[in-house]
């Protein structure tokens, strides 16, 4: 393995600036949907009183919970010593900063009250799971951006490890928090489980790499840079065991509540009589974001086709969204069960299956958070080397050079 | 000289007044500092606010709480009852094993460990030292993590512009809210509006005291004939309790 090269991109084509200017035109319409939402109130949105939080929700989560996946890469080379995956760090960091303002931008803008944001980065309750979010999300900021300072920096090379080591448990935590912000929810019967914690981890690795994958490929085409096939063996099989180990979560979190009888009720509507739920859940979540990508990595006739990799991820960020919504809103759409073993009716939707269709707006708001984490990278790597010049086979591969 | 008799007369019976007052007041005011607390005092521990609701006298098809609840906070819908507040509605139960109804009011169980108030990011949700559960609406967000935690489906969010509000309840646009207990009412001796407009209306089915004084009537009823709590299993010890459920 030959020393690695990291150069800025060259950024003055016309490709180049349409992509930031078309990324740029997503915001501003995200902004535009958040000053109609705001001025209006919430009621123009699709969310109400029984789906408190909708498509805003379930981007920001995504957002967030695949911004610490994406560090992954970065902690598998500093962490535990994979000599492939360290000129790749530098990306895994960025794209891990970049997506978590992302979805934290969308989570901001969808309050009912975002002018209150000094508010709430200086008052706190600490008992809030989500109050710790928000330390939790800072500090990943910090730690984060000092392990790319220790990345860049030949002075600070020798740190390097032992902050890498600091974001590695961060980030744990971190998806740690975000689990349980359904987790410690015990009102409701598709959350109140600590699996919630651990099964977002997964779910991180699992988003994060996909989405590290395709923003590793695109860069890499449309610079011309050379992206050797050892680097791409080594994330296809890696995405291989993560799309698994979120499908194993999926089926121990449903065994369990089958067999507990309190949660037979939530199960039934979930995985049979929810409609659009079911249909996400055995469709999205399970078939588009789980078998087939599965059987596309180890499909012996594609296992080396990049094309295929590509699409494989793009149906993993899918699932990983169809995911995300039924754990959402197919949470909140469940009816509370306050009365076992009767039927309840009231002029405020109770006993009754809450309906949502999510509005406009609030998908636009959702893909500008999309647009905010694109846009940091693309403008990031021209300003800063990132990206290894080239990441042929012979400069990538440790075993190349034996 | 009858108008000087006039003139003493009258300062004799100005003095008597002003004197008689000095006199009586402190009593008058004594009497009215006991029962209603004074603004700047804060509320106390050794009181919790509770309720105790009858399902066998509240009436099907009734909903004096409910309009005496609307009326007193004003909250006038927009036609929109997916988007539109409710701090107390009617609820109607009806047992799938013996078809066995009940009717019965639900609103803000006022928790003594509310699961509102642990997950509130800013602190927004809180507890009174008297048990009663309140927005801050000054801090909170709108996050409405509130409203993901809360067991009672008990709060709404403020989804358009408020106009035509009571000084007694406030309330904006992009924040939570909830029943309050009519604090408003009880820091000045009085009882909630729900409770007030179920006595008139003669169903009595709703009783409105302190749940720390065993000689509250409340009190004295629950020990007698004891209450529910909804959602008991979560181990809340709610100030709403339930009777016939």
């Amino acid at each position: 393995m030959k020393k690695i090269e990291y150069t800025k991109i060259k950024g003055h084509s016309v490709p180049y600036y349409g992509l930031l200017a078309g990324l740029g035109f997503m915001i501003l319409l995200g902004l535009i949907a958040t000053w109609y939402m705001e001025h209006n109130g919430h009621y123009v949105t699709g969310m109400t009183n029984q789906i408190v939080w909708g498509m805003p929700h379930v981007f920001a989560v995504f957002l967030i919970v695949a911004a610490s996946g994406a560090l992954n890469v970065a902690s598998i080379a500093s962490v535990f010593g994979k000599k492939i995956y360290d000129p790749l760090s530098r990306l895994s960091a960025l794209l891990a900063i970049a997506l978590l303002a992302g979805g934290l931008v969308v989570l901001l803008l969808d309050l009912g009250r975002p002018d209150r944001l000094i508010v709430a980065i200086t008052t706190y309750n600490f008992k809030s799971i989500f109050a710790w979010n928000i330390i939790l999300y800072t500090g990943f900021f910090g730690i984060v951006g000092a392990y790319i300072w220790m990345m860049m920096d030949h002075n600070m090379y020798k740190f390097k490890k032992k902050v890498g080591l600091a974001a590695f448990v961060w980030r744990l935590v971190l998806t740690t928090g975000t689990g349980s912000i359904f987790g410690f929810l015990v009102a409701r019967s598709a959350y109140d489980a600590a699996l919630m914690a651990p099964m977002f981890i997964i779910m991180s690795f699992s988003f994060g790499l996909a989405i590290f994958i395709l923003v590793l490929m695109a860069s890499y085409n449309w610079t011309g840079r050379e992206l050797g096939d050892a680097v791409i063996a080594r994330l296809r099989n890696l995405l291989g065991v993560f799309v698994a180990a979120v499908l194993y979560f999926a089926i121990v979190y449903h065994v369990t509540n089958l067999y507990i009888t309190e949660h037979h009720g939530v199960e039934k509507f979930i995985l049979r009589d929810g409609g659009i739920y079911t249909n996400l859940f055995w469709f999205g979540q399970i078939l588009i974001g789980g078998l087939i990508p599965l059987a596309l990595i180890y499909a012996p006739a594609v296992k080396t086709c990049r094309k295929t990799l590509g699409l494989v991820s793009t149906m993993i960020i899918f699932g990983g969204l169809c995911q995300m919504y039924v754990i959402i809103i197919g949470g909140q759409a469940y009816p509370m069960e306050m009365f076992p073993g009767y039927e309840v009716s009231s002029t405020f939707y109770d006993g009754v299956v809450g309906q949502y269709s999510p509005s406009l707006p609030e998908v636009i708001l959702g893909l500008s958070g999309v647009a905010v984490s694109l846009l940091l990278v693309t403008f990031a790597i021209k300003v800063l080397g990132f990206l290894p010049t080239s990441l042929a086979d012979s400069i990538a591969d440790p075993h190349a050079s034996k | 000289m009858s108008d000087q008799i006039n003139d003493s007369r009258r300062s004799f019976l100005s003095k008597a007044a002003i004197a008689g007052s000095i006199t009586i007041a402190p009593g008058v005011f004594l009497h009215q500092t006991a029962q209603a607390k004074p603004d700047d005092q804060a509320v106390s521990s050794k009181t919790r606010w509770g309720m105790l609701i009858d399902t066998d006298k509240c009436a099907k098809g009734c909903t004096g709480c409910v309009d005496a609840c609307n009326n007193e906070h004003s909250l006038t819908g927009h036609g929109r009852p997916e988007t539109d507040t409710q701090y107390i509605r009617k609820v109607s139960l009806v047992e799938k094993q013996t078809g066995h109804e009940i009717s019965l009011p639900l609103m803000c169980q006022h928790c003594e460990n509310p699961p509102c108030v642990d997950v509130c990011p800013t602190g927004a949700s809180f507890k009174r030292e008297d048990g009663i559960v309140l927005v801050d609406k000054h801090i909170c967000i709108g996050c409405r993590y509130c409203m993901m935690a809360c067991p009672y489906k008990a709060r709404s969010f403020i989804h358009e512009v408020i106009e035509n509000q009571t000084l007694s309840a406030p309330r904006g646009k992009g924040t939570v809210e909830s029943c309050t207990m009519c604090t408003h009412r009880v820091d000045k001796d009085g009882i909630p509006a729900c409770v007030e407009a179920c006595t008139e209306d003669d169903h009595n089915a709703m009783i409105f005291g302190d749940l720390n004084d065993p000689n509250s009537e409340i009190s004295k009823e629950l020990k007698k004939h004891g209450g529910k709590q909804i959602r008991a299993d979560l181990q809340l010890n709610t100030g709403v309790r339930y009777q016939g459920l």
